[in-house]
């Protein structure tokens, strides 16, 4: 029994390999940028529009919302990175449904991955609102002697976004294994439903934790509460 | 070891790129759709505040000009309203006018006709007259009018009265030494040689002259004496022609036509519709009545003899 797709390696030279957590990746950016594609080719301005745009339209606007009520000032700024991440963590988890189909983000590579993006991009969204100074100056506050420790909880709460992800995931799929395995009747379908509930709260977690990383680097005022 | 540090890579790779195909393929044309369409709305809903506001002013603006239509077409109605009046009363009062002038016209016209007809037939009776005492005479007596004309005449100069007479002489005799003035005999008619010299002998057996003297005379030929002699001598004059039978025969038409005159404007004043043509009618058949009357007129004439009432005088 594997741990995580990590493990399912399809083709391999040396360092470089192939296995399924790439693949599965591959197929969810084929599954979005394809039906995106199709969906966005003939887009209506008028009142009247299909609806598939419609669909994408309540996405994107309630992303949109979501980035704007956590604080941030202008979401469309923030979209593509952190819209993305909620996507593809919420088509994964969904993608779950079908057989054979092992979610990317049920390894622990694929969440410190966006766990590393997440920890690089919210200095760099800080600094190029706030100016390199004035970001690297909010470290040091409310004291100079709260630099360790905001060095620290910046470090592990990117540590905490990965592992949280991986461990939700890795569960949900390891339980339906298990279950399949003791029970192969009805609970495993009871038990998958769970699974598509807590794999889009955790995409919805990871997209709201990540969004209020960047506002709290972007605002002048540091809010006091740490994600954890 | 759970992590493989060349898939985290991948995976960081694989987001970063569907980070970017999504930003081109869904964020921005679903937010550009968005955006377009907002803007359109926006732009819809400006235009229908935009179209209320002007059509809001448009309904102002014309209640405001129905308002002023409607008191000015109030203001011109009434205004025709009184200058149709004033015209009706101009027009009724240039009918009336005209009317009068026109019934003065016709009066005037009737009354021309009225004295045209009776010359006429003062005219033609004058002449039936002649025409009529001419056959009686030449019937009866077998002498012309004019020999009758100059017996009658030399008859009534013998009898004159003597204080006629004697001015008549003195007149003669005042005009005589002066200058060879001649007696003026006037006639209607030629006289032949034998009545010139009857008259010549009678006036100056009359006047006391002898036949042997001599006085000239002058045998003027005057349509204005009808049928008669007239000898003046320096203011003096003896006349006798039938203008005196003519004047009374006048008197008896001129009462005829009066009575039928009298009659016709009656009839005019009864009905509004008299046309002066009707009027031309009713004189032509009044001419028929007066010269069905004629006969009778000229026949009393004639009854009335001449020599019975005398149509002479003398005026000075």
């Amino acid at each position: 029994m594997n741990l995580s797709p990590d493990q399912i390696i399809f083709w391999q030279l040396g360092f470089i390999k192939l296995n399924a957590t790439i693949v599965s990746t591959w197929a969810v950016i084929l599954v979005l940028v394809l039906s995106s594609m199709l969906i966005t080719r003939k887009l209506s301005t008028n009142l009247h529009r299909s609806r598939w745009q419609n669909i994408l339209e309540v996405v994107v606007i309630n992303i949109s919302k979501q980035i704007e009520d956590v604080g941030l000032k202008h979401p469309h700024h923030y979209l593509a990175f952190l819209g993305s991440l909620f996507l593809f963590i919420a088509i994964s988890a969904l993608g779950t449904v079908f057989p054979g189909f092992e979610p990317a983000t049920g390894s622990l590579s694929t969440t410190a991955a966006l766990a590393l993006c997440v920890f690089i991009a919210v200095p760099l969204y800080g600094i190029r609102e706030q100016g390199l100074a004035s970001y690297l100056a909010s470290y040091t506050k409310p004291t100079f002697i709260m630099l360790p420790f905001n060095i620290i909880s910046e470090i592990s709460r990117t540590l905490a976004l990965a592992v949280r992800l991986f461990g939700n995931m890795m569960s949900g799929a390891m339980i339906i294994a298990i279950l399949v395995s003791i029970t192969p009747f009805l609970f495993p379908i009871v038990m998958t439903l769970l699974g598509l509930l807590t794999g889009i709260v955790q995409a919805y977690i990871f997209f709201i934790l990540a969004t209020v990383y960047i506002a709290a680097a972007t605002s002048t005022i540091k809010p006091t509460a740490k994600g954890s | 070891m759970l992590i493989d540090w060349f898939t985290v890579l991948a995976q960081v790779i694989n987001f970063l790129i569907l980070a970017w195909l999504l930003k081109r393929f869904l964020y921005r044309p679903i937010l550009n759709a968005i955006d377009a369409r907002e803007k359109r709305i926006a732009s819809a809903l400006a235009n229908a505040d935009k179209k209320s506001v002007e059509a809001e002013q448009q309904r102002n603006e014309f209640v405001h000009k129905n308002a002023v239509f409607d008191a000015q077409q109030t203001t011109r109605t009434n205004q025709l309203s009184a200058e149709v009046k004033t015209e009706r009363a101009r027009l009724l009062d240039e009918v009336r006018q005209q009317s009068d002038d026109l019934r003065v016209k016709l009066q005037l016209a009737l009354k021309n006709e009225q004295l045209s007809l009776q010359d006429a037939l003062s005219q033609r009776a004058s002449e039936e007259v002649f025409n009529i005492v001419r056959k009686v005479l030449n019937d009866l007596a077998e002498a012309s009018l004019e020999e009758q004309i100059v017996l009658v005449f030399l008859q009534r100069f013998q009898t004159i009265s003597a204080e006629e007479k004697a001015a008549f002489k003195l007149a003669f005799q005042q005009l005589m030494p002066t200058n060879k003035t001649p007696l003026v005999v006037r006639t209607g008619f030629t006289l032949t040689e034998e009545q010139r010299a009857l008259i010549e002998s009678m006036i100056k057996h009359t006047l006391g002259y002898d036949d042997n003297e001599a006085i000239a005379f002058e045998f003027v030929i005057d349509s204005t004496v009808v049928s008669g002699i007239e000898i003046s001598a320096n203011g003096q004059k003896v006349a006798w022609s039938i203008s005196d039978y003519l004047t009374s025969l006048a008197k008896g038409v001129d009462q005829i036509l009066q009575s039928l005159v009298h009659v016709e404007s009656q009839a005019q004043s009864n009905s509004e519709g008299n046309s002066l043509e009707s009027s031309l009618d009713h004189s032509q058949i009044s001419e028929k009545a007066i010269s069905k009357n004629e006969t009778t007129v000229i026949t009393e004439a004639t009854a009335s003899n001449m020599i019975d009432r005398g149509g002479d005088e003398t005026r000075s």
